[in-house]
């Protein structure tokens, strides 16, 4: 076998090893390395995955027995309104951006984004904006003294945002910090799609192009389309505060259902923007440890597309009970059932995939597994959810809140600690810890189930979402105790994860470049990959280059 | 033992299929731009459109606008000029690009001077501002997001007409000049846009 000259050596000289910290730190903010960047956003989403979490904790102390005291009604809403915030906001769309933003030149064989120093100020807006949103403790009272962190709820519906009801300054950080958030998500975007479409390697068409970088290029469209929106409506709303327009002043006319509406043109594709890098990362991962080649590699395309262009039209089956009369109602819930219809192809082609595989059980399988059955029920309890008449018994009831984080924690969270699992060796070039890793599992999902199985049934029962407390004896009270064990399973198996990644970072075993037999072309270069990636640009003649490379006699090109 | 090192290795089957091209990144860029800033026009418009008529208090569209159409005429047309200095730079006729610039950055500032004269007379004579009522509301806020990316365009249009008149902008830099110049197409077409909500439906 011949061999092409490796130029592994030139890594070691550009390491910031033996540098004064002041030079690495210096070297990091000033970074516009794609995979720092991607670094900087999932270590920044951590954080703020740790402070929501400690928002929900705090909320489930406080529903745990019924007349509970634990917090006042006014620090209730700041909390739920803090968590669903920053957990959309500052750890959903960070998150998934980093893994893009590392993940996606490596893929395509690329050596960064198309523009890197845009790369890093979407970053550095972000985290601004996520620090912005926290400053609100300090600095939301104001002259007026009044309110402290934003308690307006994450959808924020006027006039309950105008300044006769929201004095102070706590909704105008809920505001600026989404508006400031919402620049940062289209910038990067915007990277991802131009990095796709004009820096694929040698012979990667779009149609040989590894399903990770198709779900990003699905889902950075869909930002523009969703999150535009918001970024309008949020200025509407800053003028109404500061400046005295009446865009949802129901005083002068305006209309405070248009909020809904522009809210939710971004709230439900919202959705969809965090789910479809769930689905990609499935997309590598469940092949993998399937030994087998995705099923349905086209179909899997066509359903991420149209799953984008349907979700811009479900919007409003997040107001059925604001009132659409019997035509929206029924285009809305016809629109939305309609999206079940891709995304069973997707759960289909998953199962097709597996079918007749030889199965193996690494934690980023596990986790997949669990993530395919639990997307599953969460996606039968949407159905549900979109007949107008079952919604109008149950919208804004904890069925809707354990529905919602069915998909996204059931299934989006799931799908992300399998890819940390998958992608860590690459990135640190060490393996995590298996045991840890499995205890991780377990707790988290016998937490997960715990909390949200049993959190639909107060729901159904008639408890409302965002009560700070309730009576006894409605029959709440012992399915609330039991979500909140749940919280506590979950966030154990979470610092279970946390110290797994910081202890096999310095005691892990070495991984090697492509410790799980892998094909797509981030597991061809060092881990952790040298700052330019690749030290010769690669050439690709199939889906899974790296197999072709390890089967020179079957390769996949010959069945392209 | 074979350690797999790198994909490069991979051979490729066959002669290298026609020279790999790919779209060119600033274009590219600019396109996905343009979409997000659509879906916020949009929103501004689908605002506009939904109060028309709903204002509470005087005074209406209908009594205080006048149609802008020496304005509209200079920005229309500033559009063709910015493609004229893009060809004459392709052409590497320097002199043309400087000219076709400057016109076009002229042709910007009457359109917003018009636009300066018509809040003038709206906010001065009139007594409209954004706080008077929906109308004022929604109007202002359009046509001042239009005249926002007119002035960012304008700035950018300088700038480079600077440049030009230093005589550092070469053949080379056309592609990048192209992606400003779909910017300001993008910016008069909003425009198209604004001025039939705003003068013709709305009126």
């Amino acid at each position: 076998m011949t061999t092409t000259p490796v130029l592994e050596a030139i890594d070691e000289t550009l390491e910031t090893q033996g540098q004064p910290p002041v030079n690495v730190i210096y070297e990091w903010l000033t970074t516009v390395d794609h995979k720092k960047i991607g670094l900087m956003y999932i270590v920044y989403a951590l954080l703020f995955l740790v402070v929501g979490g400690f928002e929900a904790i705090l909320m489930r102390i406080q529903l745990a027995i019924p007349n509970n005291h634990f917090v006042s009604p006014q620090v209730f809403n700041q909390l739920f309104t803090m968590h669903g915030t920053t957990m959309v906001f500052f750890m959903g769309m960070p998150i998934l951006f980093g893994m893009g933003n590392y993940l996606v030149p490596l893929m395509i064989g690329a050596r960064d984004m198309a523009f890197p120093r845009l790369n890093a100020f979407s970053f550095w807006i972000s985290a601004f904006a996520g620090i912005l949103l926290y400053y609100s403790y300090i600095g939301g009272s104001g002259l007026y003294a009044a309110g402290s962190a934003p308690d307006v709820g994450w959808f924020a519906y006027a006039p309950l945002t105008s300044k006769v009801f929201s004095p102070g300054h706590s909704t105008d950080y809920w505001t600026l910090a989404v508006l400031l958030s919402g620049v940062g998500s289209i910038g990067t975007a915007l990277n991802i799609v131009t990095t796709i479409l004009c820096m694929r390697c040698k012979g990667m068409k779009m149609s040989r192009m590894p399903l990770l970088p198709w779900l990003y290029l699905v889902m950075s469209g869909l930002v523009f389309v969703a999150v535009s929106p918001l970024t309008a409506a949020q200025v509407m709303l800053t003028l109404d505060r500061y400046l005295g327009s009446h865009f949802f002043d129901t005083q002068a006319g305006g209309s405070a259902i248009l909020w809904m509406h522009f809210f939710w043109i971004f709230g439900h594709p919202e959705v969809y923007v965090l789910v479809l890098p769930a689905f990609a990362f499935a997309n590598e991962i469940i092949p993998v440890f399937s030994r087998k080649a995705m099923f349905g590699y086209p179909a899997m395309v066509a359903a991420s597309v149209s799953i984008g262009f349907i979700s811009l039209s479900v919007w409003a089956h997040h107001m059925f009970t604001a009132g659409l009369g019997p035509a929206g109602n029924t285009f809305f819930v016809f629109a939305t059932m309609v999206i079940s219809v891709p995304t069973g192809i997707k759960i289909f082609n998953w199962l097709a995939t597996i079918w007749g595989g030889k199965i193996i059980f690494a934690p980023p399988m596990m986790f997949m597994v669990a993530f395919l059955f639990q997307f599953l029920i969460a996606g039968l309890t949407g159905i549900m959810l979109s007949a107008a008449p079952f919604n109008w018994q149950l919208s804004a009831s904890y069925f809707v809140v354990a529905h919602f984080h069915y998909v996204l924690v059931g299934a989006i969270v799931f799908s992300l600690f399998g890819a940390f699992y998958y992608w860590y060796p690459k990135v640190t070039g060490k393996m995590m810890d298996e045991t840890l890793a499995k205890w991780h599992f377990w707790l988290f999902l016998i937490g997960f189930h715990l909390t949200f199985d049993f959190m639909h049934v107060p729901g159904i029962l008639g408890m409302p979402r965002r009560i700070y407390t309730y009576e006894a004896g409605r029959g709440w009270d012992t399915l609330n105790f039991i979500v909140g064990i749940g919280a506590i399973f979950q966030a154990v198996g979470t610092l279970i994860l946390v110290y797994n990644m910081i202890h096999s970072y310095y005691k892990g075993k070495e991984a090697g470049h492509d410790p799980w037999d892998a094909w797509t072309l981030e597991w061809s270069v060092p881990s952790p990959p040298p700052s330019y990636n690749f030290a010769i640009e690669p050439t690709v003649n199939s889906r899974r280059p790296l197999w072709d490379l390890k089967h020179p006699e079957d390769p996949d090109s010959d069945y392209e | 033992m074979t350690t797999i090192t790198t994909a490069s290795r991979i051979p490729i089957d066959g002669p290298v299929e026609t020279p790999w091209k790919l779209p060119y990144r600033g274009t590219i860029g600019m396109a996905c731009l343009i979409i997000a800033e659509s879906a916020i026009f949009i929103i501004f418009v689908v605002a506009y459109i939904y109060y028309i008529g709903k204002s509470l208090s005087g005074p209406t569209p209908a009594q205080v606008l006048e149609l802008p159409i020496f304005g509209t005429i200079c920005l229309l047309s500033s559009s063709i000029f910015v493609h004229f200095a893009v060809s004459s730079l392709r052409k590497e006729n320097y002199r043309g690009c400087t000219l076709n610039l400057a016109a076009t950055v002229l042709l910007g500032t009457i359109f917003l001077a018009t636009t300066a004269r018509e809040w003038y007379h709206l906010i001065h004579d009139e007594g409209l501002t954004i706080k008077t009522n929906l109308f004022g509301t929604t109007y202002y806020s359009l046509v001042g997001l239009h005249a926002t990316h007119v002035v960012v365009g304008l700035i950018m249009l300088s700038l480079v007409l600077c440049f030009s008149l230093a005589g550092l902008v070469k053949e080379e830099h056309s592609e990048k000049l192209e992606v400003l110049s779909l910017y300001w197409h993008f910016v008069d077409a909003v425009w198209v846009v604004v001025f039939l909500v705003v003068y013709v439906l709305g009126r």
